[in-house]
């Protein structure tokens, strides 16, 4: 948690349980609202995730900070770069 | 006791339904319901779908939100000026205001065409009738070419909508004997063809055999509508002939103007108990909302029974409990006289067969049955 709680998070979206639209395009809708700067994070339980976020990411050349495992889901959290 | 009053902003299937299961539980001495409407239409929106392949007749898709209502539910039609929270009233432009002790948004979600530059004069769409018309019309005079087909911003109605329509056009393209001179596009805007995993698995193949070419991670940036073009945020261009393209959403400005949704409008709300964030006492139903669910009818009519039950609860003075547990249940087409059926909620993810003619021919049913199942509540 340390690093995340050293981090200000712009917008965080929970997205746990979320199979349509799912957790990859409701960080991408997050990423579209804030300002260049801005961190956002997503709560997920879906697997795919740990695969999907940061290779969207890597694509939009967005900066990703890290996934962060909780009890039962995982917080991706990712900075708007351009 | 006195006379709860409840207003509902909006008359789509959340509004309509919650308005009704409300008006069976409670008489006029225990609650006064008065739903607002901008227009005192109802409209059945999947069936624009079928618009520009000339299958459905914008007409049949329609009707007086009044014929739909119980007859103890007061309907007024007109514009809201101001959801005024501290006063607990909603202000009409004409200055009527109705006070409230419950409050359900229910005004869904309004087309930004202008928040994608190029938009507007560059891309076609099926998301109002008119437009579904207009689609229809540039199809009919189509002669071949590229037709480029996706979502111009996130969120938007019926996730697997793009998809279908893409099915469908290739029926149609076929059937025309177009489809040799045509190359069909589709966007997505992640790393498969459609968010549910198990759904692309099966849609890929599909439309490879169809010869439809995808790109992936295309986010639209913007359309240059005398080149022709779309730009992706992830820096792809591709030419056009024809643009097919979701537009962008937001909600209402009420909305933000009450200080309950985010920049785009969409309100922050409880995912289980439909409370706002921002004021509990407000509950939000539907597309309104900024839930992690798909923006759909399906997800408004579990919704409002939740409400329902909740609001009927507090008038009674015998709380109810209900909570939302992600429930969506959609259909999915796939063209050539098939469907298949997304049942899912927060912790079953959805297990969709394989398309077959069963699942379209109840599709269509659905399309008829709806004005007599979902806003009286019959399901």
């Amino acid at each position: 948690m340390s690093m995340i709680t050293a981090t200000a998070i712009d917008k965080e979206i929970d997205a746990r349980g979320s199979f349509c639209p799912g957790p990859l395009l409701e960080l991408i809708r997050g990423v579209k609202s804030v300002a260049v700067g801005g961190v956002v994070a997503v709560l997920s339980s879906d697997a795919g995730s740990n695969k999907d976020i940061p290779l969207w990411i890597e694509k939009a050349r967005h900066e990703f900070l890290g996934a962060f495992p909780e009890a039962g889901y995982t917080r991706f959290m990712v900075r708007k770069t351009h | 006791m006195a006379v709860s009053e409840i207003v509902i902003l909006g008359g789509g299937v959340g509004g309509t339904l919650v308005a009704n299961l409300l008006a069976r539980k409670l008489n006029r001495r225990q609650a006064r319901i008065t739903l607002i409407d901008r227009t005192g239409r109802h409209v059945y929106q999947p069936g624009w779908l079928y618009i520009p392949f000339g299958g459905v007749p914008p007409e049949q898709l329609e009707r007086a939100e009044r014929s739909l209502l119980n007859r103890q539910v007061k309907l007024v039609v007109g514009d809201v000026h101001q959801i005024d929270r501290v006063e607990r009233r909603v202000v009409m432009v004409d200055g009527v205001s109705f006070p409230y002790d419950f409050l359900v948004v229910a005004t869904g979600a309004r087309l930004a065409p202008e928040a994608v530059p190029g938009y507007a004069e560059g891309a076609q769409h099926f998301y109002t009738a008119e437009a579904a018309l207009r689609l229809h019309a540039a199809l009919r005079d189509f002669q071949g070419g590229r037709i480029v087909v996706g979502v111009a911003d996130i969120p938007y109605k019926c996730p697997p909508a793009p998809l279908e329509f893409t099915f469908l056009l290739d029926d149609e393209l076929r059937r025309r004997g177009l489809r040799e001179r045509t190359e069909i596009v589709y966007l997505s805007p992640i790393n498969r063809v459609f968010t549910i995993e198990s759904v692309s698995q099966f849609v890929t193949p599909l439309l490879e055999e169809r010869g439809v070419r995808y790109e992936l991670f295309f986010n639209t940036e913007s359309i240059d509508p005398q080149a022709r073009r779309i730009t992706s945020l992830e820096g792809t261009t591709l030419g056009y002939d024809l643009l097919v393209l979701v537009p962008p959403h937001r909600g209402a400005q009420i909305v933000i103007d009450a200080g309950l949704g985010d920049e785009q409008g969409w309100i922050a709300t409880d995912r289980e108990t439909l409370q706002s964030k921002t004021d509990p006492t407000i509950y939000v139903i539907g597309d309104a909302s900024d839930l992690p669910v798909s923006k759909s009818g399906s997800a408004a009519h579990f919704e409002a029974k939740v409400v329902a039950r909740r609001i009927v609860g507090a008038v009674l003075g015998r709380p109810d409990d209900a909570r939302y547990d992600g429930a969506v249940m959609c259909f999915l087409e796939t063209g050539r006289g098939q469907a298949s059926q997304l049942v899912f909620d927060y912790r079953h993810p959805p297990q969709p067969p394989q398309p077959n003619q069963l699942y379209h021919y109840e599709k269509m049913l659905f399309n008829t049955a709806y004005w007599y199942l979902v806003p009286r509540g019959v399901v």
